[in-house]
């Protein structure tokens, strides 16, 4: 068999600009030339980074500003809202990224088969990564209503009691979760595809030729094969369960009670209560927290596809 | 690459020009009117509740009939914790409308009166309004705001037909309360003895809140105390029994089967229509609810939430919301305002609330008189008012210590999530954060 596309590795190595590098690096454009975006990057990006440290470190009101230390971040971690946010956030991210790896790739699979109206099916179940957030969360606020919504309306016909979707402290989060994944998985089906029509047509005649089942190739030629689409996969979902707020916020503001609160929703709570210093302090450890799961994360996974 | 310094120029203007329209978007909006010799036009910002945006339109239809060359254009902003943020901010950044609506009390103390509002301590109405609105819109010694609505009750709102059929009577004790619920629990199944609302999460306070003349009467300076730091809510013997009512009647089953998820449009639709008995809430929603559902104005009565003491049972009251002005306000938008503020602060003013709408409770300017025809519900606060220490202000007016969490906790006591003890504990870490945002001494 002969090898019919380039390894990208190979062409990375090669690049003119990496020949060109000599004692003085070479730039196309002159000083002159990156000053407009340096100065909105400054103004827009640096100067907010910079003032919200400095901000977590005081008492604010938006009128004034005292400086009390680290103050902000004994009482934030001293929430009891906090370690059930952090739990919350934990779980909700790791359902919501596996359930969205697994369906993403199954649907995938199924959407590059020869089956009919594939286009059509395929921009379907992207259609919930387009709509409004706030809109689906309220929409399925709707739906889940524990006496008039239509899921537990369509469950009474089939005999079954349906639980509180969204009130029942038991089922809330989850129930959210599974909208999420609903509205997000069209996002990881379609980096999955991309992902399998990448994949050269002749490992899989080969692998037919050596007499592999269809779930031999699945599982010898698409998943491994896939392995660059999981990782894709895994970080943004995970980022997104992370740092998710508008679809809690739009179907339970956190509730019942402190029920389905995430780290984002506690901080925006306390942003509204007017505790402007404490809830820059939550983001900071917040910015903190996402950074030291997404790095390592990032790092293994991107080791193991070069190992492979 | 060559300079070109066409370009870049054009470039750095576009930079400077975002920057600068970025600071000053907000007076966009306003700059064209300014010229203008006779005709003003004030903006009003108020919240987007239905009751309070007709009124407003109401108040600015009036004012403009009397001021024909002021014109008074109503906005709106969500209220809430949103609608706090909303005004905090605009204030903070010199963005405020000229003239506008928000709470008294402790949330008024939060926005920082003597650096944002104007002192209307010099005008001639402030003399005719009532000591205790007078205190709750003053700060350093100065008023900043007039009163916009009546005096609101927080108390039971109940079904005067359930009463009637099954013969109860209005009752004075918890113990009472209790009792009448049991009967009718007993009398009609098809009948909620106690409405809740947890799908709008303020409305799970009430048997907290609206609780506090109860508090006042049973320990007379528990609101010092509170703001010392020296009462807590979870070791005080008389402010627990709010979160072990709240708790008691989940126990009892005796909340409505979708209270998880209801919402107060539906609270007011089961004590409207007969198919619940009890609804602790501000009396403030009896204009909605009879907007809707008219004959609720003779079928809906109001009792103020029974204590332990039936000789010291009284209501629990609101003070009406503030109506101000920001520093920002100038020239002859400012005069244009205080002429407004004039008016709502006026009988005149008040007759156009009335006019919008049942009133929600008495007036705090003086003068000013209720219409013959309000709801029983309000009808029935006047013999609380009328009787010597029949009632008390509620806490946040007393107090600057208002916790943010209070509505989820509540709803956590009332869902049987929580046990009461708990939540009353868990509500005195809340007022911490308030108290030491506020820089009080003792926390």
């Amino acid at each position: 068999m002969t090898v019919t596309s380039a390894h990208p590795q190979d062409r990375v190595d090669s690049t003119p600009a990496a020949k060109a590098a000599g004692g003085k690096v070479y730039t196309p454009y002159s000083f002159w030339f990156y000053l407009p975006t340096a100065v909105i990057y400054a103004v827009l990006f640096l100067v907010p980074t910079f003032a919200s440290f400095y901000y977590s470190l005081t008492r604010w009101s938006l009128f004034e500003s005292k400086f009390i230390g680290l103050d902000n971040f004994v009482t934030f971690f001293q929430e009891p809202a906090l370690v059930k946010g952090f739990t919350n956030t934990l779980i909700y991210a790791v359902v919501t990224s596996g359930s969205k790896v697994v369906l993403g790739l199954l649907l995938a699979v199924l959407l590059t088969s020869r089956i009919i109206g594939r286009g059509y099916l395929r921009s379907v179940v992207f259609f919930p990564v387009l709509v409004s957030t706030v809109g689906v969360g309220l929409l399925f606020q709707v739906l889940m209503n524990p006496e008039r919504g239509i899921i537990n309306g369509a469950l009474g016909v089939l005999g079954i009691d349906g639980p509180g979707w969204l009130t029942d402290p038991k089922w809330a989060l989850m129930s959210i979760a599974a909208v999420d994944v609903w509205k997000g998985v069209g996002l990881a089906t379609l980096i999955y595809i991309a992902g399998i029509v990448s994949i050269p047509r002749e490992y899989m005649e080969a692998a037919r030729v050596d007499g592999a089942g269809s779930w031999e190739s699945f599982r010898r030629i698409v998943l491994p094969l896939c392995k660059p689409a999981t990782v894709t996969v895994i970080i943004l979902s995970l980022i997104g369960g992370l740092r998710s707020f508008e679809l809690i916020w739009a179907m339970t503001r956190g509730g019942p009670g402190f029920t389905s609160d995430v780290i984002s929703s506690v901080i925006y709570k306390q942003y509204q209560a007017g505790f402007y210093g404490l809830s820059t302090a939550g983001n900071v450890i917040l910015f903190v927290v996402v950074t030291a799961i997404i790095l390592p994360l990032s790092w293994f996974l991107n080791r193991k596809e070069v190992d492979m | 690459m060559r300079f070109r310094p066409g370009a870049s120029g054009l470039a750095l203007l576009a930079v400077c020009s975002l920057t600068l329209a970025a600071c000053s978007a907000g007076s966009l909006g306003s700059s064209d009117d300014a010229g203008g010799s006779g005709a003003v036009e004030i903006t009003y910002l108020t919240t987007n509740q239905d009751q309070d945006v007709k009124e407003a339109e109401q108040l600015a239809k009036d004012f403009h009939a009397k001021n024909p060359d002021i014109t008074v254009k109503v906005e709106t902003r969500p209220g809430g914790t949103e609608g706090d943020n909303i005004i905090k901010t605009r204030l903070s950044t010199g963005d405020m409308v000229d003239i506008f609506n928000y709470n008294t009390g402790s949330l008024f103390n939060a926005i920082a009166p003597q650096k944002n509002l104007l002192s209307v301590n010099d005008e001639p109405w402030v003399k005719d309004l009532d000591e205790n609105f007078k205190k709750t819109v003053t700060a350093d010694g100065q008023v900043y705001g007039a009163p916009l609505g009546g005096f609101m009750g927080g108390a039971v709102l109940y079904s005067i037909p359930v009463y009637q059929k099954l013969g109860l009577k209005v009752p004075t004790t918890w113990a009472e309360f209790m009792a009448n619920n049991a009967k009718i629990k007993a009398g009609d199944p098809g009948v909620a003895p106690v409405i809740q609302t947890y799908g709008e999460t303020w409305t799970s306070q009430l048997f907290v809140l609206g609780d506090f003349h109860n508090v006042s009467a049973a320990e007379p300076d528990f609101a010092d105390k509170y703001t010392k730091n020296e009462a807590k809510y979870a070791t005080s013997p008389a402010a627990v029994k709010g979160f072990e009512h709240t708790q008691a009647v989940h126990d009892a089953g005796y909340e409505n089967k979708d209270f998880a998820s209801a919402k107060l449009p539906d609270g007011l639709k089961m004590l409207a229509t007969g198919k619940g008995a009890h609804y602790p809430i501000l009396s403030g929603v009896v204009a909605n609810m009879i907007a809707t559902y008219p004959d609720a104005a003779k079928t809906v009565g109001l009792f103020a939430l029974p204590g332990d003491d039936a000789s010291k049972n009284g209501l629990t009251l609101w003070t009406p919301g503030g109506l101000y002005i920001p520093k920002t306000t100038e020239g002859a938008k400012l005069d244009a305002a205080k002429k407004f503020q004039a008016f709502v602060a006026s009988p005149d003013g008040c007759k156009s609330q009335s006019a919008a709408g049942a009133p929600t409770g008495p007036y705090a300017v003086k003068g000013c008189t209720l219409p013959d025809d309000v709801p029983q519900a309000i009808k029935d606060m006047q013999p609380y008012l009328d009787k010597p220490g029949g009632s008390s202000l509620a806490l946040e007016f007393l107090s600057p210590v208002k916790g943010p969490s209070l509505e989820q906790i509540t709803v956590e006591v009332g869902s049987g999530i929580r046990k009461a003890k708990d939540g009353a504990a868990r509500y005195d870490e809340d007022v911490k954060k308030q108290a030491q945002q506020l820089g009080l001494a003792g926390w």
